[in-house]
Order: structure tokens, then C-alpha cells, then sequence
């Protein structure tokens, strides 16, 4: 068994869409695989097939060596799953949410107790394990369904968005124990994210997704070396104007206006920087700031794309409301 | 093995989530005992049945009427699972979807069944008349009863999307059983009109309850049928409905 996960052809179509398009990806094992993109671009889709929640329109996939259609409940067995939205008894204590799991996913009963302790003190809840889930914060849940999710011991995890509607303090947090549980366990993580800082940080690959397909896949170092230079942002009084004139010097594909700025990207910024201005001069546009920085996983995306993965607010709005539900129960 | 434990821990965890809502468990004392005690006084005046008191005749009913009740609402735990999420985790788990509706069945069957118990001690304190030995004898009967009801409502709350289209649909439910079981008054024998008749015979409950009469109230009461064909309509009631909810959450995503 080379591979965590293999896929051929993998396809989910509602009706004329295809949520997921012709999907061919290897996931080695022991590695964190980030499946990036925006809202719609099919991330949960694609896991909820490797999950057997959703069955494949058509193509093929198995995990662990297991036919996602044919051994579903193999792969059940060998997988841990922690959802994009919370889903733990709020009525339970932590403890008894993990002992559920425990016989629910068969694990032997004598080695219940010490596996549950021991994954609570790697999560940092032994002294709250006690208390109804009800009582705690957004953060603790989270870290309980990470857990969670491990207790049967799993060789694959799957995170759905871990972090959305998280505080930064506690998506540092959760980043942390993504990285310990990982270790600790030996297993191959697939990761699926809208969040740059969060792929960038964990993922030893990653997929960025778009629109059912997979646009671009390889290490996050490798993928901002793919953009050779660095990124220029301009502000300017009139940067449709200066985009298209430094498209016509560049190429097209080079130039983004993101959230009201012109962002260049070019082999060697100390020399690019005076063309830019001499242009604006030339054409009478007011520069009001250069800035010259190293790229990220967000102009990666941008290149790749077109767009910026922030324009996509719905996503947003979507963790805002897991978020209240957090907090409100 | 691995499915047994399954069952046990859902059985577990519906039971836990029953007794440590204290709020339900307090308001359920209340309702038995206005019909046991006022509504008796009231409606007991006016309607007189051959051989027994009214209050002893209500009493069964009313064991019945509190099953039912309580049963159908179990579903509400259906609509909180989907709604807060933790459905999820039981639906994706390796573990048959007859064991998953089973376990949450038995669950919230043995919560149902504790209440008619309770309603079984308040007859007793009350000093109705009856034999407290045959408590034994209703136990299973009240299980029987309780089994197929609770499946109704999970698969009902299975279909519904909210707590407001589950709550109406119960109601439109709830009470047409409630009122074609024979629990408040007689639905066979002269005097009773025969689409009254006919329509109780379909009511799973009217069998339920009329068994719960022949062994409560003894040689007063004159059963509609022989218990064995009240016991065996209840049983078939009852697989029909654990057939259907394993069908119905078969289907839950």
C-alpha cells in the first residue's frame, strides 16, 4: 500500500455541476495534505467522499487500501473525521463523549480507559474531563473533537476547516496540537482549509482547489518559488489605469488590484520599482506607497486563480454562525 | 460485539440526556396527575361505566396517554442531534444504521417507560384500587406499547427538517391517538357511534391500553379482545415501525 489515499478520476456532480471534477491525487503516507480554496471550490466535497458520507458519481478511491464504495465501512474503521461544524453531546461530559466514540468505533474495552486518558492529557483537558461539554469555551471543543477523532487510532485524519470561527490565540493553539497529535500518532493528516496561514503552517502539500479541480499541487516553500521574485503592492489615485500600463511592460497575469491595491509581481523588485514609479510619472499618476515583500501563499493563489481567495466573504459568514453556535449552547 | 456496544453506549448516552434534563422529568409529574386527579373528579361524575370507578378505569388510560406522549416526543432528540451536529458523528461511525435507530430507540424507550412508571407509583399513592403486584404484569405490556410509539417519532423527526414542523406534526398525531384509544372513555360496546368504533381499531393504542386494563383492573374489566390479540397487534405494530425507522435513518445524510 504506497499510498494514504489514491483517487482516479474521482467525480461528484449535482445535476449539470460538478461539485468535484475528474480528481486524481496520491497522499503519501505520515504527510499533512492541505486542500486549499475558496468557498465552493469542492474541499468538503472531496472529503466527504473520502469519508463514504457522499458517494463518487463516478471514478474511483481508496484509503488505506480500501475501496471507498465497496469496503465503506473498512474505511470508517480506519479513519478519524473532525468536522468543519461542532459535533459533540453538549448534554455529556468530555469523558463520556470519548467513551461513546470508543464503542462506537469498537475499541476494546480494557484499553478504553487508558487511551481516553492519555489523549485527553495530549489535548489538555484532564481536568476539565469531567464537566458537561456545555461548559466549555469554542476552543475546548475543538481540541476535544481533535482528540476525538483519534482515539480509535485512526490512519488517516481528516480536518475539516479546524480552525474557523477560532479566536487566533486559540488557532495557534489548535495548529499546535494539530502538529503533536500528528507526531505522536504516526498518521497522514488531510487538511482542508481557506485559510493561507494555516496551509502554509501545517501542510507538507498542498492542493490548492478551485471550482472542483485541483489547480496546482506541491510543497508550500516550492509553491512560492514557483512565483520567482517578489510582490510589489502600489497604492495609487488611479491603479486601474497603472495596472493596465504595467500589464503592457509585464504580461497580463502579473498584475492583481487586490482590495484596492496594485500588486506586481517581477523577478527583482530593486529594479522594477523605479520603472513602476517612472511610468506613473509619465502617465501623471499620484503613487502614494511602494511596498516590496516576499510572496505568499496568497499570491500564489492569486496567480493561479485570478482572484483573490478573500473576495470570497461567504465563507466568512459561514464561521462567523459555527462560531455562535459555539458560543450560544 | 462491536454492534452490541454500539447499542449499549447510544442506549446509554439517550438515557443520560433524559435524566439530567431535570426540568422535563419535573413537568412530566405535573400532567399525570391533573388527569388522575382533577379531570377524574370532573368527567368521573357524569360517566359511568359498568364495574369499575371511573378513576380506576382512567388510570390505565392514562399510563397509555403518558407513554404516548412521552414516547412521540423522544423524537425531539432527532431534530437536536441533526441540528446541533452530533448526528454526524453517529452516522459516520462504523456501525449499522439498525444498531444506530435501536440503540436511540431503546434509549428513549427506557426514558418513556420510567415515566409510566411513575405514573404507575402516583395510582397507587392516589389509593386507586388495583393490585400493585400486577405492575409486573404491565411492565412488559407498557414496554410493548412504548417501543412502536418512540419508532413513530424518530421516524417522524428523521423527515423534519425543525423543532416547530416536528412540534405540529406530534400534535396532529399525538391526539387522535390519544382520543381513539379508549383512554378517556369507552370506544366499543353500545352507545359508542360506529365510525367511533371502526376508527379505534385502527389506533395501536386502543390494543395497547385495553391490555393494560385486563391485567391492571382484573375480573372488573371486559376486555374488547383476548389479551393474546392485543399483545399480538402491538408486536406487529411495533416490528413495522422498527422496520420503517431503520429505513428512515438509512436514509439520513
Amino acid at each position: 500500500m504506497p499510498y494514504s489515499i489514491e483517487t482516479k478520476q474521482l467525480t461528484k456532480s449535482y445535476g449539470a455541476l460538478k461539485a468535484v471534477d475528474s480528481l486524481d491525487i496520491a497522499v503519501e503516507k505520515g504527510e499533512i495534505f492541505g486542500l486549499l480554496g475558496p468557498n465552493g471550490a469542492g474541499k468538503t466535497t472531496t472529503v466527504s467522499m473520502l469519508c463514504t458520507i457522499l458517494k463518487p458519481t463516478s471514478g474511483t478511491a481508496t484509503v488505506n487500501g480500501y475501496d471507498l464504495v465497496r469496503e465503506a465501512s473498512k474505511v470508517r474503521k480506519s479513519i478519524g473525521i473532525v468536522f468543519q461544524e461542532p459535533s459533540v453531546d453538549d448534554r455529556l461530559t468530555g469523558r463520556e463523549n470519548l467513551f461513546m466514540h470508543a464503542n462506537l468505533y469498537g475499541v476494546p474495552a480494557s484499553e478504553q480507559r487508558e487511551r481516553i486518558d492519555r489523549i485527553l492529557k495530549l489535548v489538555e483537558l484532564e481536568d476539565r474531563a469531567d464537566d458537561l461539554l456545555r461548559t466549555y469555551s469554542g476552543g475546548m471543543r475543538r481540541r476535544l473533537e481533535l482528540g476525538r477523532g483519534l482515539i480509535h487510532y485512526p490512519n488517516v485524519l481528516f480536518l475539516d476547516e479546524p480552525t474557523v470561527g477560532l479566536d487566533p490565540q486559540t488557532r495557534d493553539h489548535i495548529w499546535k496540537y494539530i502538529k503533536e497529535l500528528k507526531e505522536a500518532h504516526d498518521i497522514t493528516v488531510v487538511l482542508t482549509t481557506h485559510y493561507m496561514d494555516e496551509a502554509d503552517r501545517l501542510s507538507d502539500r498542498i492542493a490548492i482547489m478551485d471550482h472542483g479541480k485541483i489547480i496546482v499541487l506541491d510543497s508550500p516553500s516550492k509553491l512560492k518559488e514557483t512565483l520567482e521574485g517578489d510582490v510589489i503592492t502600489v497604492r495609487a489615485n488611479n491603479i486601474e489605469e497603472l495596472a493596465k500600463l504595467v500589464s503592457k511592460w509585464l504580461g497580463l497575469n502579473q498584475t492583481h488590484i487586490v482590495e484596492g491595491a496594485l500588486e506586481i509581481t517581477v523577478h527583482n523588485s530593486r529594479a522594477a520599482m523605479p520603472r513602476i514609479m517612472e511610468i506613473a510619472t509619465q502617465n501623471n499618476i499620484y503613487v502614494e506607497s511602494l511596498l516590496s515583500r516576499e510572496p505568499n501563499l496568497e499570491d500564489v493563489f492569486l496567480h493561479y486563480t485570478g482572484r483573490s481567495i478573500r473576495q470570497d466573504s461567504t465563507k466568512e459568514l459561514h464561521g462567523l454562525a459555527a462560531a455562535q453556535r459555539r458560543t450560544i449552547r | 460485539m462491536t454492534e452490541l456496544r454500539a447499542l449499549y453506549t447510544l442506549w446509554l448516552r439517550e438515557l443520560k440526556r433524559f435524566i439530567r434534563d431535570r426540568a422535563r422529568v419535573v413537568i412530566s409529574f405535573v400532567q399525570p396527575l391533573l388527569w388522575l386527579v382533577v379531570f377524574a373528579a370532573g368527567f368521573g361524575s357524569r360517566l359511568l361505566i359498568p364495574g369499575v370507578d371511573y378513576q380506576q378505569y382512567l388510570f390505565p388510560g392514562i399510563i397509555g396517554q403518558t407513554l404516548l406522549f412521552t414516547a412521540m416526543f423522544m423524537g425531539v432528540s432527532v431534530i437536536w442531534d441533526k441540528e446541533f451536529g452530533f448526528m454526524k458523528e453517529i452516522l459516520v461511525a462504523p456501525v449499522s444504521r439498525f444498531t444506530i435507530f435501536l440503540g436511540k430507540m431503546f434509549g428513549d424507550s427506557t426514558a418513556a417507560l420510567l415515566q409510566g412508571v411513575i405514573v404507575f407509583a402516583f395510582g397507587f399513592l392516589l389509593g386507586i384500587p388495583f393490585d400493585p403486584l400486577t405492575f409486573f404484569a404491565a411492565l412488559p405490556i407498557m414496554l410493548l406499547i412504548t417501543v412502536g410509539l418512540v419508532s413513530v417519532g424518530l421516524v417522524l423527526a428523521s423527515f423534519m427538517g425543525s423543532l416547530e414542523n416536528f412540534g405540529a406534526i406530534q400534535t396532529f398525531v399525538n391526539l387522535p391517538l390519544f382520543f381513539l384509544s379508549g383512554a378517556l372513555f369507552p370506544v366499543s360496546g353500545a352507545g359508542s357511534p360506529d365510525w367511533l368504533q371502526v376508527a379505534s381499531a385502527f389506533d395501536p393504542l386502543t390494543y395497547g391500553i385495553d391490555a393494560l386494563r385486563t391485567v391492571i383492573l382484573g375480573a372488573a374489566w371486559t376486555p374488547i379482545h383476548p389479551l393474546w390479540v392485543n399483545l399480538g397487534v402491538v408486536c406487529v405494530f411495533d416490528a413495522a415501525m422498527i422496520g420503517l425507522g431503520t429505513w428512515a435513518f438509512g436514509r439520513m445524510k
